[in-house]
């Protein structure tokens, strides 16, 4: 027991299991509890979960990054209720696996965009952002008006999701792919847009 | 949350400050078995380590955090369910409707709690308030003479309403221009600001079914005719046959009707474009343009400062 320090610090694999051990006390104390927290367990009284065509619009929000730019997070500040509407609670977000709250805002909050405009607003918005806001530096989503949804996989994503705890049910799952076979990726994006933050009323 | 969880977050938080402490005192021991300022006999490439302790300053900020943590574990929310001895906290949380909501903030202000949103709420409505309430208390031949309210209506459409209506609320294809004062749902002070609570919902129902493409040409022809377009009239008085089913809405001279907001047709105002082209497109798949209701998002008092606006921007 001359040096103990000198056995971790020259040993790169020891080092890095006292590492883990420092941060998991971090981890118990953040992250355990909030799993088995009413409030981040329990739905708000409003939420649905996604419509087979919200879900495949859920992926290609996912798909294209649009959570670079965009947050999904209405902070509890003033400044940013007066312009988004009521501040994010964690009921909204008990079935996002993964959620999408982002930490980057070039683009403006999207938590409660449902139903803030139009779906034709969304379309022309989504082809060349510039057409309804010219200061607009989004890059415009063309191909997704082109591209159309083959619902193979909608089924299973949703059986993923039912094993995550979404009340999704039988009849759910069975007419997932006639709802979105045939539609365009454009119809299942701004499907997805349409509903955010509106479970909360 | 439960007293398990509040225990179990409240001594692993503060277990990991004593352990911390302990650590900080345990390296400052020297157990090199070098005296402090001799060489460590490690060398590389001609660089010798000497054997030096934590320097002082650095272990005194480590004192220093302990500390700050601690208070800040004693005046804040941090250690399960201990609220602080300030009673500060940032928002109300396990919300699961805006009922709620309201109610948590109702409760708060009467058990005097420190809630940092709520505060800047309040703040807020005691500043603007009295201005917004000053403003609506206005009838709309008033304000059109206040530069002031107008300026605030302007703000307030730029915020809210320029994204479709454009920042000079001259619209877009698709979204109405406010300048003309040709209206689809009224342009009365009135009618404006029932737009605004309520939204609008058109409803134009495609006829590409019904009519068939030979149909949807003639019917074209005519409509283009009512505002003046020449055509083939051929087909217009083909088209004009057809059009009963058109007037149902539009009204059998096409000059619309505002209780439905149907558009006049006789003027050579088109919000989906009047190229035969674009009014091909409308009769074959119809539109549905919608007006988003502002009733929650800006309440009575912006919503007339804004319609005030609107308003002026066609009474001049």
């Amino acid at each position: 027991m001359k040096n103990v320090h000198e056995i971790v610090e020259k040993n790169a694999g020891l080092l890095a299991v006292f590492v883990l051990i420092a941060i998991s006390f971090g981890a118990m104390v953040e992250i355990m509890p909030l799993m088995y927290q009413q409030q981040t367990m329990k739905p708000v009284d409003g939420l649905k979960p996604y419509t087979a065509l919200q879900l495949e619009g859920r992926d290609i929000y996912i798909r294209e990054g649009c959570v670079g730019c965009h947050s999904q997070m209405i902070r509890p500040f003033r400044s940013e209720t007066e312009r988004y509407g009521h501040y994010s609670v964690a009921g909204e977000s008990v079935w996002e696996h993964p959620f999408l709250w982002g930490s980057k805002r070039t683009g403006p909050d999207l938590a409660r965009v449902g139903g803030r405009y139009s779906d034709d607003w969304h379309f022309a918005h989504m082809m060349n952002p510039r057409d309804v806001v010219p200061e607009s530096n989004m890059p415009g989503f063309p191909w997704l008006a082109e591209n159309t949804l083959d619902g193979e996989l909608t089924a299973k994503k949703m059986e993923v999701f039912r094993g995550f705890g979404v009340p999704y049910t039988d009849e759910d799952i069975a007419g997932a792919k006639a709802a979105v076979q045939g539609k365009t990726e454009m119809e299942a994006l701004i499907a997805y847009l349409q509903v955010l933050g509106t479970a909360l009323k | 949350m439960s007293s398990f969880w509040s225990i179990w977050i409240s001594v692993i938080s503060l277990g990991s400050l004593v352990g911390c402490y302990f650590l900080l005192r345990w390296c400052l021991a020297n157990k090199t078995g070098v005296e402090e300022g001799d060489d460590m006999h490690h060398e590389f490439d001609g660089i010798i380590e000497i054997n030096n302790g934590l320097p002082k300053w650095w272990t005194y900020m480590f004192y220093m955090v302990l500390v700050w943590a601690l208070l800040y574990f004693l005046l804040y929310p941090g250690l399960g369910n201990f609220p602080g001895i300030l009673g500060w906290k940032s928002s109300h949380q396990d919300i699961r409707s805006l009922a709620e909501s309201k109610a948590a903030m109702a409760a708060a202000r009467e058990n005097g709690e420190i809630v940092q949103y709520d505060r800047e709420l309040e703040f807020a409505a005691e500043k603007f308030d009295p201005v917004f309430a000053a403003i609506a208390a206005k009838p709309i031949e008033e304000l059109l003479q206040d530069e002031e309210a107008l300026k605030v209506g302007q703000r307030l459409f730029l915020q809210n309403c320029s994204m479709c209506h454009g920042s000079d609320a001259r619209g877009a294809t698709g979204f109405p221009n406010l300048t003309d004062d040709d209206w689809l749902y009224g342009g009365s002070f009135e009618k404006i600001k029932e737009t605004l609570h309520l939204g609008r919902q058109g409803q134009m129902p495609g006829w590409l079914d019904a009519m068939g493409e030979k149909g949807i040409e003639e019917v074209v022809e005519y409509t283009l005719s009512l505002s003046g377009r020449s055509v083939n009239q051929q087909l217009a008085d083909k088209g004009q046959a057809r059009f009963a089913m058109c007037a149902a809405c539009h009204g059998q001279d096409g000059k619309g009707n505002q209780q439905l907001g149907a558009p006049n047709l006789t003027d050579i105002i088109w919000l989906y474009g009047g190229s035969k082209r674009a009014v091909t497109e409308t009769l074959n798949y119809g539109r549905n343009g919608v007006m988003p209701a502002f009733d929650e998002r800006l309440g009575e008092e912006k919503i007339h400062v804004v319609s005030a606006y609107v308003y002026s921007l066609s009474h001049k």
